[in-house]
């Protein structure tokens, strides 16, 4: 592999220290490495995970890990955290070289995982589970209620954040428990690197601000924050410096405040994207699907909609808009409480999913893991789950060249999945490949509307490109498609005509051509 | 008291409040319907009899608490209660030796299981059911079904302590001693845990190894102790006697509570639990109904009270759904 | 349609399994198969004059059936991911409902044609009584979402109760001629019993992989909310896994009544935890989605083997029941040491 060339700038401007193999943020004083990762490597029997990585993390920074899907991030951070042991590389804390760690001697150090799942007890209080290390250590000893609470409450009081000493955690909101977990993460032994696993994921634009203050807030108490993510928004917000990843291997580390996103986005995906704009529609054929007036109690309220044969809509909003809950509405998994849905001109009463499907509408989740995909099973089962009852012979068995052909035609022909047999778990394909899947399984039901949720969550960026070309090429054939996102640059490029949802109502109708993303993403977070 | 929400709602919506409110009606009903039911006789004698019961779902109660199951207990304490009983008659001895092997013997029995559930990696129901086979199976066939009634004359001679019975004291310490590892040391809290999530508790660095073979020898112990209780009140050793009651004891421990999934159960819902079950056979009987009639009633209570619970669950999910937006 | 990547390889038929493919993906089937062959060596050197006759086989058809018919009830709720505790009260209750009419409305007296009507009768009245119980059950699941462990135990402790209490815990028995044949009689040198346990075994085999409501159940037993997502109707599916479960127990419950010449309210409760240690050694997976009716064939041929060889040999039947629960975890232990031999060469079979 080639790395970066030693000495001089690279063309982002990036110092390339000759000393150590990467490049350093321009006008900065090296200083001396809280935790260095010098030349990691880790194979998984034949994968390579990671290739020669060096990355350095300094006292009180906030510094995220960047990159997509499988580019190593997850296996460094555990390397970091004792969890695995790199094959070739040292691990430099304060200036003492490991070959490896325990996670003991990680805790020791002081470093800190909190996982995506961030790993609480629901059915134990606040105090209860910021406390929980000590209750490790020694299992005979007698539970001290009190002592715990005077520990949270007092990492809480650190933290300057409140939250109820006494509730169950499982009763909490998501936010508030990734509050819990921080605490946690605090209580007992000094910590003094923090590290965060897609902490974004579940919250609210209000929410990610307060995680924000208190991760400043840990830095301004000399705890380094160090999250790893693939989002570009969530890096640009939180972080101070950014390592990208790629393929196992170490891309360079930036200030976020001297990069910019577009560029962030190409070094992380490898590849520039020719974003252009679509041309406006210009389909005169009757809607296939209209929306008047839909309301649903506390989701969403007067959501007018028109979709026509060959038009992509985007619906643009941020989590807790009710862009799902609408969704789920036109899929018939959400009754409405007033309003009307036509299809076709006719108006329909959706009561359940199959009624939707037979209206021709498909609905693609935005949670592919647990609602798109049942994973163990096979991708041949998983193709024709929506579509068995049309797959009957004679006697009401399925029939096995129906079914051969409708896997045949929908996973190798058409979607082109990359695999040798259908017979294998879905579970076995990357997220790209699976997100075909659960494409094919929609497309055989024969759709006139498909909604696609969050379409490219979990999927390679590079993957992401195959989705939208076969998004459009869906559209070149007649299908109206409503996709819904949250990012912006997405639903820009790929729609002809864009909605805007906040707080279950439209607050606005774009044309892409004639809108910016600085415009969109302030109609989204007023 | 293990940290809890104080306000007066969530204290009602505690299930074992709800069990209590329920019992309370029940005994209400009967003892106006027949006055012989709130003797204070009619109660000890039903102590008595439930206090084997008591004992054995105390430690299936922890056992489901940490997220496991055991169906193996009844096994156990029928194997661990010959040996004991055959020990005993051959070398004699005392109380302490009793219970010393009784439950030495339960509780090994059950290490057994916590270590095949934690080195297979198998599902504790499969595990515990081929144990159940496997340990009653070999009684029976070194046994040949024998009893034995030669049982130690200390051993059989009645016992109380204030008027209490012997067996009720014996459950009442157990029940005792369940409630205060369970919330008063570290080790009971880790058991709660690790039945929220046991993900969770692998990473924050549990012994999962320690707390499984606490939790399926403290479900062997109280088998054990239970055998020995039996084996006193009834002055005979019957290899066959336990057998069966498994599915009974689980139904009171749900009925008390405690969740199929871990992390949920309570000692005081499990008392309730079996009381339920008690009052209700007694007043069933003491009303002239045929004991055949228990089975249906039972069965009817457990289906009643099962889906109430999950009725519930249900309304509050949905209630979460609207308030989260 | 665009491909993934540029170096995406043209997909071509599937590749054919090489050994290791075909252990890895039938694994139980091959790991009883061996069992099978040991245990038969086994029986064959402790007692070849007795063991290695046609009676053996003959005796081991008509004595697995009743097994392996509450084997197949128990298996269609696992496979959906839930359990059935309430099959041996929901045979014996069905057993009850037709013995007692038999016995009531034919006596030594009854005419020919009076017979075949009120046997047909009472058939009927037992699977009503079966699907009765499988449909309360299936709607609790379904609807109410409660776990089936619960459920189930409480149908078995009401269906049980009902069924002791309407006789007393007494016996009825006492049936005609035709009844007797279903339960001893041959077709063709086939016992009868074998003869429904085929049949029902191949009818389960169908449906689990060829009939929509099959592949449905499958998919549910991995994963309920995902297959709700994809239009399918979970919970009718459900509510059919518990009815078909206790249409297979009215089965159970002719054979068994056949057999016994009799009916009563505590028959073959010891056989309810068999059941499931018969499932789970054929290869369904406890969890739910997974395996088949070859394998529960295999496991229950290799249990019945156990227990013929060693009442052939004059073992107790109490050291067959240990010798059982030894196989389960022997069987568990196998497993896991052939999971981690199948990584290990796969890892290194990948890693060249």
């Amino acid at each position: 592999m080639a790395s970066p060339c030693e000495g001089g700038r690279d063309a982002d401007g990036a110092i390339m220290n000759p000393k150590s193999n990467h490049p350093e943020p321009p006008g900065q004083q090296i200083a001396p490495a809280f935790i260095e990762m010098r030349g990691i490597s880790k194979r998984f029997g034949g994968v390579r995970a990671l290739s020669d990585v060096s990355f350095s993390i300094q006292a009180a920074e906030i510094h995220c890990l960047a990159g997509e899907n499988g580019c190593g991030k997850s296996t460094l951070i555990k390397i970091l955290s004792g969890v695995y042991a790199p094959d070739e590389g040292q691990i430099v804390l304060e200036g003492k070289p490991h070959s490896h760690l325990t996670p003991a001697a990680s805790q020791r150090f002081g470093v800190q995982i909190i996982y995506q799942d961030l790993s609480l007890f629901p059915n134990l209080s606040v105090a209860e589970n910021i406390a929980f290390g000590h209750q490790v250590q020694t299992p005979l000893r007698f539970a001290d209620y009190k002592a715990m609470r005077k520990q949270a409450q007092a990492v809480m009081e650190r933290l300057k954040i409140s939250l109820p000493l006494g509730a169950l955690v499982g009763t909490l909101p998501i936010a508030r428990r990734q509050l819990v977990a921080i605490c946690r993460a605090l209580a007992g032994e000094q910590a003094r690197l923090v590290v965060m696993d897609e902490p974004t994921a579940s919250l609210t634009h209000q929410e990610v601000d307060a995680l924000l203050a208190t991760i400043h807030e840990l830095k301004r108490q000399g705890i380094a924050t160090v999250f790893v993510s693939h989002r570009l928004d969530e890096v640009m917000t939180i972080a101070e410096r950014v390592t990208v990843l790629r393929d196992g291997r170490n891309l360079g580390t930036y200030w976020v405040r001297d990069i910019d996103r577009r560029r962030l986005g190409e070094l992380i995906t490898g590849h520039v994207f020719e974003n252009a704009l679509k041309p406006p529609f210009t389909g005169k054929e009757h809607p296939v699907l209209e929306v008047r007036g839909l309301s649903c109690e506390g989701q969403y309220d007067g959501v007018n909609l028109q979709l026509r044969p060959g038009e992509i809509v985007g619906l643009i909003g941020r989590l807790g808009s009710g862009r799902t809950e609408f969704a789920l509405s036109l899929f018939g998994m959400n009754p409405p409480d007033r309003g009307e849905i036509r299809v076709n001109g006719k108006p329909v009463h959706l009561r359940s999913n199959r009624e939707a499907i037979r209206q021709k509408i498909a609905y693609v989740s935005e949670d592919r893991l647990s609602l798109g995909l049942v994973m163990p099973q096979t991708i041949a089962d998983n193709t024709v789950i929506s579509v068995l009852d049309r797959l009957r012979g004679p006697i009401g068995l399925i029939d096995g060249t129906l079914r051969a052909q409708t896997i045949e035609r929908w996973i190798f022909q058409e979607l082109r999945v990359k695999t040798n047999t259908a017979d294998r778990p879905v579970q076995q394909l990357s997220g790209g490949n699976q997100q075909r899947v659960v494409l094919a399984k929609w497309l055989a039901t024969d759709p006139r509307v498909l909604i696609l949720d969050s379409p490219t969550v979990g999927v390679d960026i590079g993957a992401k490109a195959g989705i939208f070309q076969i998004v459009d090429a869906l559209a070149a054939r007649g299908l109206a498609i409503l996709l819904i996102s949250d990012e912006v640059e997405e639903v820009l490029y790929q729609s002809h005509r864009i909605l805007v949802m906040r707080s279950g109502r439209i607050v606005g109708t774009y044309d892409p051509q004639h809108v910016s993303e600085q415009e969109l993403r302030e109609t989204i977070y007023a | 008291m293990p940290d809890r929400d104080p306000s007066f709602k969530a204290v009602f919506r505690r299930h074992d409040v709800q069990i209590a409110v329920i019992v309370a009606v029940m005994v209400v009903l009967f003892s106006a319907i027949s006055p012989s039911f709130l003797s204070a006789s009619n109660g000890v004698s039903l102590l008595e009899t439930y206090s084997v019961m008591a004992i054995m779902a105390s430690g299936l109660l922890v056992v489901l608490i940490s997220g496991g199951i055991d169906i193996s207990f009844a096994a156990i304490a029928a194997v661990s209660q010959y040996l004991t009983a055959t020990i005993l008659v051959r070398s004699g001895g005392n109380w302490f030796a009793a219970f010393g092997l009784a439950a030495g013997f339960g509780a090994l029995l059950g290490i057994v299981n916590a270590l095949l559930i934690y080195y297979l990696r198998a599902l504790a129901v499969i595990v515990t059911i081929s144990t159940m086979t496997f340990y009653f199976a070999i009684l029976m066939f070194v046994t040949e079904g024998k009893s034995i009634y030669n049982l130690p004359d200390w051993f059989t001679a009645d016992l109380s302590l204030f008027g209490t019975p012997f067996p009720v004291v014996v459950a009442g310490i157990v029940l005792l001693l369940t409630v205060f590892f369970l919330s008063r040391l570290s080790i009971g809290r880790q058991i709660y845990g690790l039945g929220g999530n046991p993900e969770a508790a692998k990473r924050v660095g549990c012994n999962l190894l320690g707390l499984q073979c606490f939790v399926y020898g403290y479900s062997g112990f109280t088998a054990g102790i239970a055998g020995l209780v039996q084996a006193h009140r009834v002055e005979e050793v019957v290899p066959n006697a336990l057998i069966g009651r498994e599915l009974d004891v689980l139904a009171a421990v749900v009925l008390g509570g405690a969740s199929l999934l871990g992390g949920i159960g309570t000692v005081s819902g499990t008392i309730l639990g079996i009381v339920l079950l008690a009052i209700l056979q007694n007043g069933l009987t003491l009303m002239g109904v045929s004991s055949y009639s228990f089975g249906f009633v039972t069965g009817l209570i457990i289906l009643i009270s099962v889906s109430a619970t999950a009725y519930a669950a249900k309304r509050q999910q949905r209630r979460q759904v609207r308030h989260a937006n | 349609m665009p491909t993934e990547a540029s170096t995406s390889t043209a997909p071509t038929s599937p590749t054919r399994p090489s050994f290791i493919d075909w252990i890895g993906r039938n694994p139980s089937v091959t790991m009883l198969g061996g069992l099978i062959v040991l245990a038969v060596i086994f029986f064959s050197a402790m007692a070849p004059s007795r063991f290695l006759s046609l009676d053996t086989p003959r005796a081991m058809a008509f004595q697995m059936p009743e097994l392996g018919i509450l084997a197949l009830a128990m298996m269609v709720p696992l496979m959906s991911g839930g359990l059935n505790l309430a099959i041996i009260a929901t045979a014996n209750l069905s057993a009850l409902v037709m013995a007692a009419i038999i016995t009531k409305m034919i006596g030594p007296t009854s005419p020919p044609q009076a017979l075949f009507g009120v046997i047909a009768f009472a058939l009927a009245a037992g699977l009503v009584t079966s699907l009765i119980i499988g449909l309360i059950t299936g709607v609790i699941v379904a609807f109410l979402g409660v776990h089936p462990i619960l459920v189930t135990l409480g149908t078995m402790t009401a269906v049980k109760g009902i069924a002791v209490y309407a006789t007393n815990g007494g016996v009825i028995g006492g049936f005609p001629p035709p009844i007797l044949f279903l339960g001893n009689g041959t077709l063709a040198g086939v016992p009868v019993p074998m003869v429904f346990f085929v049949l029902c075994a191949v009818l389960v085999a169908v449906v689990m992989s060829h009939a929509p409501f099959g592949v449905a159940v499958r998919m549910i037993g991995s994963n309920e909310k995902a297959t709700r997502y994809s239009g399918v109707a979970t919970d009718w599916m459900v509510v059919g896994v518990y009815i078909l479960s206790s249409l297979l127990c009215w089965v159970a419950a002719v054979i068994m009544m056949a057999r016994f010449n009799s009916a009563r309210a505590g028959y073959a409760e010891s056989y309810l935890l068999i059941t499931i240690l018969a499932a789970v050694l054929g290869g369904i997976d406890p969890n739910g989605g997974f395996g088949k009716v070859v394998g529960l064939f295999m496991s229950l041929i290799l249990l019945q083997i156990i227990s013929t060889g060693f009442t052939l040999v004059g073992f107790s039947p109490h050291l067959t029941e240990a010798i059982w629960g030894a196989t389960m975890i022997l069987a568990i232990a196998i497993a896991l040491v052939r999971d981690r031999w199948i990584t290990h060469l796969w890892l290194r079979k990948t890693s060249k």
